[in-house]
């Protein structure tokens, strides 16, 4: 796809990056998502409204399942503020790295706070490869229409999953649920672009499913911390050891 | 009042436990970079967390996913990965791989 713009206003800048949204990849990959995590809100007895409210205020698809899930299980409400904690920490250094190329000389604080409030996988991965072609004084604008784009594209969808669940015969519905993990696995995978992201992807698929099954509380917070620590260690190691000549 | 109270525990446990790391990230914003060792580190223990969770939800799965054995969801899960890597390295592919498979295996074991 081309790059977008130049625009002559801010709305201008906005909409088109409503535009860039509904026509970049992740309008499908935000679609198949959502409309299962909308499935998954109605299995687990939520309100739509709570689903929408909370793609708003969350905006963010796996602190959301965690969300869901933890909730809908009974789970002390605590273990799922640690576990949805712990899920969102990878939104720090997207924040950091995003707000250098919104900034300019008259940026205030303030207009910031939304664009970080948007931050998310699809936002983050887009404003990176889009904004460098654009204006500086564009920039705040095309990515709020950006987000504003995708944000509307996943509570439209989750609209869609949760009524879909509620009247769908079980095979569909279930088609349906495993959108999230698929999608997930497989966005996942192609975000990793680095060895070390590589084995805490693999780390993860093994600890999570085998800490529940021993029964470990807080199994998704140790799965972070063990597996994460465990990926970063082996690729501090290998990392040293092609520094040191044999 | 008890209708407010999962509007409460969306603020309590999905809104401020996922907000606080966005408003760290911009009140911190100056001081690191993304090869940063502690950047580095902290985003291999959210893959890991994430891949924690997809895991789980293909291995116990809840609702009507828990209707299509095991097996089939291992199975197509994997086929949808394998897809993927065949595929240009395509989401599109691997996730309709996946749901082809679990749709057909769904279809002949389910319960």
């Amino acid at each position: 796809m081309s790059a977008p713009g130049p625009f002559n206003s801010n709305a201008a800048a906005f909409f088109g990056g409503v535009k860039s949204a509904w026509t970049s990849v992740f309008f499908l990959v935000l679609m198949g998502t959502y409309v299962g995590i909308g499935a998954l809100a109605h299995d687990y007895g939520f309100a739509s409204w709570w689903l929408a409210l909370s793609s708003m205020l969350v905006w963010a698809a796996p602190g959301q399942v965690i969300l869901i899930s933890s909730l809908g299980l009974g789970a002390p409400p605590i273990e799922g503020a640690i576990a949805v904690g712990l899920s969102a920490i990878r939104l720090f250094p997207m924040v950091v790295a995003l707000l250098p190329l919104l900034r300019g000389p008259g940026t205030r604080l303030r207009d910031l706070l939304l664009p970080a409030h948007f931050t998310s996988v699809s936002m983050w991965v887009e404003s990176l490869r889009l904004l460098p072609g654009l204006p500086r004084e564009r920039r705040i604008a095309f990515c709020n229409g950006l987000s504003v784009g995708y944000q509307s594209t996943a509570v439209t969808f989750g609209f869609v999953g949760y009524y879909l669940a509620a009247g769908l015969p079980p095979l569909f519905a279930g088609a349906l649920l495993f959108l999230t993990p698929m999608s997930f696995l497989i966005s996942t995978a192609r975000n990793a672009k680095e060895m070390v992201d590589r084995l805490a992807l693999a780390l993860g698929l093994i600890l999570g499913p085998l800490l529940t099954y021993w029964h470990v509380g807080l199994d998704l917070m140790w799965t972070g911390v063990v597996g994460g620590s465990l990926a970063y260690s082996i690729h501090r190691l290998r990392q040293a050891a092609r520094r040191t000549p044999l | 009042m008890t209708e407010l109270w999962p509007y409460l525990l969306l603020i309590l446990v999905g809104f401020l436990p996922n907000e606080m790391w966005r408003v760290l990230g911009l009140v911190l914003a100056r001081g690191l970079n993304e090869d940063s060792e502690i950047v580095v580190w902290s985003r291999a223990v959210a893959t890991a967390i994430l891949a924690g969770v997809i895991a789980k939800l293909i291995l116990f799965s809840a609702g009507a996913l828990a209707g299509i054995p095991l097996a089939v969801r291992v199975t197509a899960a994997i086929c949808g990965f394998l897809a993927f890597l065949a595929v240009k390295r395509s989401v599109f592919a691997g996730v309709l791989a996946g749901e082809a498979i679990l749709l057909l295996g769904g279809f002949l074991f389910a319960h």
